[in-house]
């Protein structure tokens, strides 16, 4: 494998009955910040049937250029031809890294693609950066440069590591949704686009979807919520967590809660953070109205950004907190909602 | 009907871990349990024996004392154990694993492979979509339910927000999600034989059409550059405002960090 050839970097942009997931922005935003130190750009590869008027939303985030796979067969997701489709773009325009949404779609494809190609693939990214690999010179090694070093938790978030594929490629990676940053949107921003067909031919290997089954809104787990609107026993009343449900609707997040709360009957064990309930790693969990017993921080201390509001200046939560809150929840409660809803409303316009 | 199941042995995530200097994981270190992925995995298959009388095999690549994962599966119901044990193979990523396992399986006869989504010590849900990659057989992952048709498999396929209902013709390759099922608990006549069960112990030299620049360490594309404990995160910033200058002060943070 000679890797020079191996040039540019590559994102799928995922998309669901027709429509982007946001985790496709993702990749191209971080896929800038590889291609500007790589001094090269970055491409979105973008697969379905009938996903062509969609280019010009990949461009408008920041995608210099769009490969677009189109074929009936690519209508709904299933491995074997996506996996096709990816495997052809990557034979054909030797990506030196190729990122892929760690979704419960990507977990499966980046896997079968890598295999195919015969490449590395690190699982579940939460930060890539280009750099030296080995990190420092090794005597007897040489060490590469303009590596793409793949950093992901293990073991639960006990442990983190940072990886690299420093003799094969494309180096592959599937990222964690959420995490990475979107460039700001360039409303009007045409999409250079090249469309590619590799053919598509049923074998044994294409699986028949008998029936496509659409969640009923309201059962989302909230180990899979990326916003937590977490409540306790200083929401004093079962009543007082409407509150918390407006601040979750308005930040498209889920309402959690404290053992306590569960105890009291005031909300479904289902919702419990904590080590009796569950685990839960959101990008921001607000903790309201909860003192932080050990046992519920052993349950959210791993959230990316946790915001805490009590009254009690000295409750252990604000020993794991990255913004703490001293005050009356009562107060402050509705009125961020209502901020938040007056901001909102201003960007979606903008 | 045959079923084989691809089992784990892994680290109980409670007791803490180690590492080699080398920055793989000290396995030899840590307590160890059956990954729950992969026990729901072969619940299912337990079903299939129920059902159908379906012969199940257990597959695990490992230390020797990897051993007594396939037989807590035996003591469960699973009727055979195969090993797969070499210094080769240690320090593998998911390609070499996938790699050795698709090895094994080829000396293997199987209508079904199941394997479990994920494990709780990778957490990566590659191992089971390569193996499939390399046996050239279709994968339906993230399988919360499943049932058998004719040759075929119908199973329900987990996505974030839908599942889909899917069949594949056998042979194929299923990963299981933990919610499939609730495992059986091994019963005391299960350990009676899985104390005297034989166990296959098969290494390098019995895997088939895979070679050696695949496997181990070696045939790794991925290294690990550095692995390190998690730094536990310490307290941020307290404040103590008035309501309004509250709200500022959190939603200027939330747009600080990009969530609005």
């Amino acid at each position: 494998m000679n890797l020079e050839e191996y040039k540019g970097v590559y994102v799928f942009a995922q998309q669901v009955d027709n429509c982007i997931n946001n985790i496709a922005f993702e990749l191209i935003g971080k896929g800038k910040d590889l291609a500007d130190a790589l001094g090269t750009e970055v491409t979105a590869v973008l697969v379905g049937s009938s996903v062509k008027d969609l280019a010009d939303q990949l461009a408008e985030y920041g995608a210099d250029k769009v490969i677009v796979v189109d074929d009936p067969q690519l209508k709904d997701y299933r491995t074997e031809p996506y996996a096709h489709a990816l495997a052809s773009v990557i034979r054909k325009y030797k990506p030196e890294i190729f990122l892929v949404g760690a979704t419960a779609i990507g977990r499966d494809l980046g896997p079968r693609v890598s295999a195919r190609i015969h490449t590395g693939l690190t699982a579940d990214c939460t930060q890539l950066e280009i750099g030296d690999f080995p990190l420092a010179p090794v005597p007897g090694k040489e060490q590469k440069h303009n590596q793409l070093l793949m950093t992901r938790p293990a073991f639960g978030g006990n442990t983190i590591a940072t990886i690299a594929c420093p003799d094969f490629r494309p180096q592959m990676a599937t990222v964690r949704p959420g995490v990475m940053q979107k460039r700001e949107r360039k409303p009007g921003v045409k999409a250079n686009v090249e469309e590619f067909n590799p053919g598509f031919t049923p074998d044994h290997k294409y699986v028949e979807i008998l029936e496509v089954v659409k969640a009923v809104a309201n059962t989302v787990d909230i180990m899979d919520a990326k916003i937590l609107v977490s409540g306790g026993r200083g929401m004093g009343s079962p009543e007082n967590f409407k509150m918390l449900e407006d601040l979750a609707e308005v930040l498209g997040g889920q309402v959690s809660c404290s053992r306590a709360v569960v105890d009291a009957g005031w909300k479904p064990k289902d919702l419990q953070v904590g080590q009796t309930g569950k685990t839960v790693r959101p990008n921001v969990y607000f903790a309201i109205g909860i003192s932080g017993a050990i046992q519920h921080l052993a349950g959210m201390e791993e959230s990316d950004i946790i915001i805490a509001i009590n009254k009690d200046e000295s409750a252990p939560i604000f020993d794991v907190a990255d913004y703490g809150v001293v005050g009356d929840l009562n107060k402050i409660v509705p009125a961020l909602t209502e901020k938040l809803r007056t901001e909102l409303a201003k960007t979606s316009q903008g | 009907m045959k079923v084989v199941v691809c089992i784990k042995q892994v680290p109980d995530t409670k007791g803490g871990v180690k590492f080699n200097p080398d920055g793989t994981l000290d396995r030899a270190a840590m307590m160890t349990i059956m990954n729950p992925d992969d026990k729901a995995g072969l619940e299912a298959a337990l079903r299939l024996k129920d059902q159908y009388g379906a012969e199940v095999t257990v597959l695990t690549m490992g230390l020797p004392k990897a051993e007594d994962v396939l037989r807590e599966a035996i003591a469960m119901g699973a009727d055979k154990g195969v090993l797969v044990t070499d210094r080769v193979l240690g320090g593998a990523d998911t390609w070499a694993t996938s790699q050795t396992l698709a090895g094994a399986l080829r000396n293997m006869d199987y209508d079904l492979i199941i394997t479990g989504r994920q494990a709780i010590d990778g957490d990566t849900a590659q191992v089971g979509p390569q193996i499939s990659e390399h046996l050239n057989i279709p994968v339906i992952s993230y399988a919360q339910s499943l049932k058998i048709e004719g040759d075929s498999v119908i199973v329900e396929r987990q996505y974030d927000d839908r599942y889909h209902v899917l069949k594949a013709k056998m042979p194929c390759l299923i990963t299981a999600l933990a919610e499939l099922n609730e495992p059986r608990y091994m019963t005391p006549g299960g350990i009676f034989d899985a104390c005297k069960a034989e166990i296959t112990v098969w290494g390098r030299a019995d895997l088939k059409d895979v070679e050696d620049s695949n496997l181990g360490l070696k045939g790794s594309p991925t290294q690990i550059a550095k692995a390190s404990d998690k730094v536990r995160k310490g307290a941020g910033e307290k404040v103590t405002l008035d309501p309004s200058e509250s709200v500022d002060y959190i939603v200027g943070k939330l747009k600080e960090k990009h969530v609005i």
